[in-house]
């Protein structure tokens, strides 16, 4: 038993060169020092020269990309901010204009109106105190018709009654009189 | 039965060029990595499809870690922390597919790949800083009878890097993937151990958590790998704490 085990262990040793521990089978290291140094070399230098040129570019324009576009939407709202200013501001001196012209029709029309209204009673003033003027030259000539009137009729009322003509003098004083109570 | 260090086992393939079964799945793991990623790139599109979408958050997550720990500095050597994190990540992961081989779990290539970071952070910062750099070793701040004890400590904890680097990840693929196969073994030997077969279901219920735990590890350790070779990069970068 124990014998073949013996065997065994010598065989399996004898297929692996000596019966160490492989990873410290110094044998195998030179080996493996080449390979590693080939490969991780060639790794090196593919990572050095493509491989993170490469992807710090792809990350890099990435970035300047998303910077650029936010840049270009700030300035654009900015930009939309101004029309929006401008066009409240017209729309602000829209409406004073408005206003103002609206005013100033108002007060037009009204300063108009009132001269039209001043001409209107002045003309109206005018007829009147011609109107008046009139009245006036009219009664006072009917004034002075009734005056001779009276004398003469007072005159001939005497004559009929005394039988002759009455002086004048005393029918006038006599109107003047009776005409003054 | 297979022994569950087999896996381990180098076979060579191409015996004249020292072509074996772990130089396959480097070229194989490298030639997915550049293929997948040129192929994900291909449209350079700013509305991109989903495979460049994932190289881009690829990219991101790596630029990410590298900028935190390094700052911006850290960006001029983004192609070897890329390309040491999606090295990693990839024979981690390959190695995951039953039969495959996992090429990081051979001490050799992990500490390769260390002392490969560790090199380049002596060497940038000697060439970047001159003997400024070894101000790393010389903290500010520390009483001068305390000085050679802390500088010999700063030297000791320095050099400790690539080994603790490289074993991290070592030992977690190693480990794992005997885990994995001793509970597959033990499924096949209860299967056929008579009425004890009934049993055979809890350690496949096992083989299968520990394959959710193996993929996890796999993404940490190479994400750890990474972090730990961006932080020493920062050293490199702005030696004196």
């Amino acid at each position: 038993m124990a014998q073949t085990g013996t065997t065994a262990g010598t065989v399996h040793e004898a297929a692996h060169g000596s019966g160490e521990f492989p990873p410290f089978n110094t044998a195998t290291y030179p080996g493996q020092l080449v390979w590693l140094a080939l490969t991780f070399g060639f790794l090196y230098f593919m990572m050095a020269r493509i491989i993170v040129p490469r992807l710090s570019g792809i990350i890099g324009d990435r970035r300047r990309r998303i910077a650029t576009d936010l840049e270009q939407a700030a300035e654009m709202r900015s930009r939309a901010e101004e029309a929006g200013r401008a066009y409240e501001q017209a729309l602000a001196e829209a409406r004073a204009k408005a206003q103002a012209i609206a005013q100033e029709t108002r007060t037009a029309l009204a300063t108009e109106s009132e001269v039209r209204r001043k001409a209107l009673e002045a003309d109206l003033a005018q007829k009147l105190a011609q109107a008046e003027a009139v009245i006036q030259a009219r009664t006072e000539s009917a004034m002075a018709n009734v005056r001779e009137v009276a004398t003469e009729a007072a005159s001939a009322i005497v004559e009929r009654l005394t039988g002759r003509a009455p002086d004048s003098a005393a029918i006038e004083s006599a109107y003047d009189r009776v005409a003054r109570s | 039965m297979a022994s569950p260090i087999e896996q381990f086992e180098i076979k060579p393939i191409i015996p004249a060029l020292g072509f074996t079964n772990s130089s396959l799945f480097m070229v194989g793991g490298v030639a997915l990595i550049v293929g997948g990623l040129l192929y994900a790139t291909r449209n350079r599109s700013v509305v991109p499809d989903r495979f460049q979408a994932g190289a881009e958050i690829l990219h991101d997550f790596v630029a990410g870690t590298l900028t935190d720990a390094a700052g911006r500095d850290g960006m001029k050597f983004f192609p070897f922390v890329f390309s040491l994190f999606m090295f990693v990540l990839t024979l981690n992961l390959v190695g995951l597919i039953p039969g495959f081989f996992t090429v990081t779990s051979h001490i050799i290539v992990t500490f390769a790949l260390a002392a490969l970071v560790i090199g380049t952070v002596i060497v940038y910062g000697l060439m970047r800083h001159g003997t400024h750099f070894l101000g790393l070793f010389v903290p500010s701040g520390v009483p001068v009878w305390l000085l050679p004890f802390i500088v010999v400590i700063e030297i000791i904890s320095f050099i400790s890097r690539p080994i603790s680097l490289s074993l991290r990840l070592f030992a977690n693929m190693l480990a794992g993937h005997i885990a994995l196969k001793v509970f597959g073994g033990f499924v096949v030997a209860l299967g056929g151990a008579g009425a004890l077969a009934v049993l055979a279901p809890l350690p496949l219920l096992m083989a299968v958590a520990l394959t959710a735990l193996e993929f996890l590890v796999a993404g940490l350790q190479a994400y750890v790998f990474t972090v730990l070779t961006c932080i020493y990069l920062n050293d490199a970068i702005h030696p004196g704490h």
